[in-house]
C-alpha cells in the first residue's frame, strides 16, 4: 500500500523535500512508517523522535494503524505566535 | 461561537478582531497582539517566515477557542499570519470576550501557550546571511532559499 507524507520545517530540510509517497506493507503503523522514513533520509532520524505523527489531519500516535491513501504529516515541536 | 484563521495577508488591527465579539453582555475584551521582533538572541532579523500544517492547524484553533470558551465561559478570536512576515507586522491576535475581567485575562494567556505548544504552526527566523528553524526550544539552521510548502 501507499500513503502520502508530508514533511514540515527542518523536517522538509533535512529530507530535502516537502512531501513524498512511501510503499509500506499492510498493517504498518506510524511508528512504522517513521521507521522507513528515518531509513530514507538519516538525516531525520535524530528528529523525529521529538516531533508528533497526524494521520489524515488529526492528532495521531505511533501504534496508530495506516491504510492505504492515508496522508501522514510528521510535525517538528511547534513554534507559532 | 469562536472566530479562528489562519491569513497569507497582513491581519487586521486586534481591536477590530475584538469588534467581531461585541455582546452588551459581555462586559471585558482582553486583546493580544504578536509582532515581529526586530532582533533575538542577539541577532538582527530580517523576517520572519511561517508555515502551517493548514488542515490541522485550522481544527487546533478552533479546539483550543471552544476549550478556552468551556473552560471560563469567553468567546474567542484568533488570528494567524502565515507567510513572510516584516519586522513590525503582526503575526498574531487574540481577542477574548467574557463577562469579567479575570476570565478574559486568564484565557487569554492561556490560547497563547496552547497556541505556541499545540498548534501545528513553525517560524523560521530570517538573518542577514542565514536563517533558523525554531522548534519548541530548539533551534535548526535552515538553508535560507524559501520553503515550498504552507
Amino acid at each position: 500500500m501507499q500513503v502520502t507524507v508530508l514533511l514540515f520545517a527542518s523536517y522538509q530540510d533535512a529530507a530535502g523535500t516537502d512531501n513524498l509517497r512511501l510503499d509500506l506493507p499492510e498493517g504498518v503503523t506510524a511508528a512504522g512508517c517513521a521507521e522507513t522514513l528515518a531509513a530514507t533520509f538519516p538525516a531525520l532520524a535524530a528528529r523525529l523522535p521529538a516531533g508528533r505523527v497526524a494521520v489524515n489531519a488529526e492528532f495521531a500516535d505511533d501504534r496508530t494503524i495506516l491504510r492505504d491513501g492515508d496522508e501522514v504529516a510528521f510535525l517538528p515541536p511547534m513554534s507559532g505566535g | 461561537m469562536a472566530i479562528v484563521f489562519l491569513s497569507d495577508d497582513p491581519l487586521q488591527d486586534v481591536g477590530e478582531l475584538g469588534a467581531r465579539l461585541q455582546d452588551p453582555e459581555r462586559g471585558a475584551l482582553v486583546t493580544f497582539s504578536g509582532t515581529v521582533r526586530g532582533s533575538t538572541r542577539g541577532r538582527r532579523v530580517t523576517h520572519l517566515e511561517y508555515e502551517a500544517y493548514r488542515p490541522l492547524a485550522e481544527k487546533q484553533l478552533r479546539a483550543i477557542a471552544e476549550e478556552a470558551g468551556e473552560r471560563w465561559g469567553v468567546t474567542c478570536a484568533i488570528a494567524h499570519r502565515l507567510g513572510k512576515v516584516a519586522v513590525g507586522e503582526r503575526s498574531i491576535t487574540i481577542a477574548v470576550a467574557s463577562a469579567h475581567r479575570a476570565e478574559a485575562f486568564e484565557a487569554c494567556r492561556w490560547l497563547m501557550d496552547s497556541l505556541k505548544t499545540t498548534v501545528p504552526i513553525w517560524k523560521k527566523e530570517h538573518f542577514d546571511g542565514g536563517a533558523q528553524w525554531i522548534e519548541g526550544s530548539d533551534t535548526v539552521p535552515s538553508p535560507s532559499s524559501s520553503t515550498h510548502n504552507s
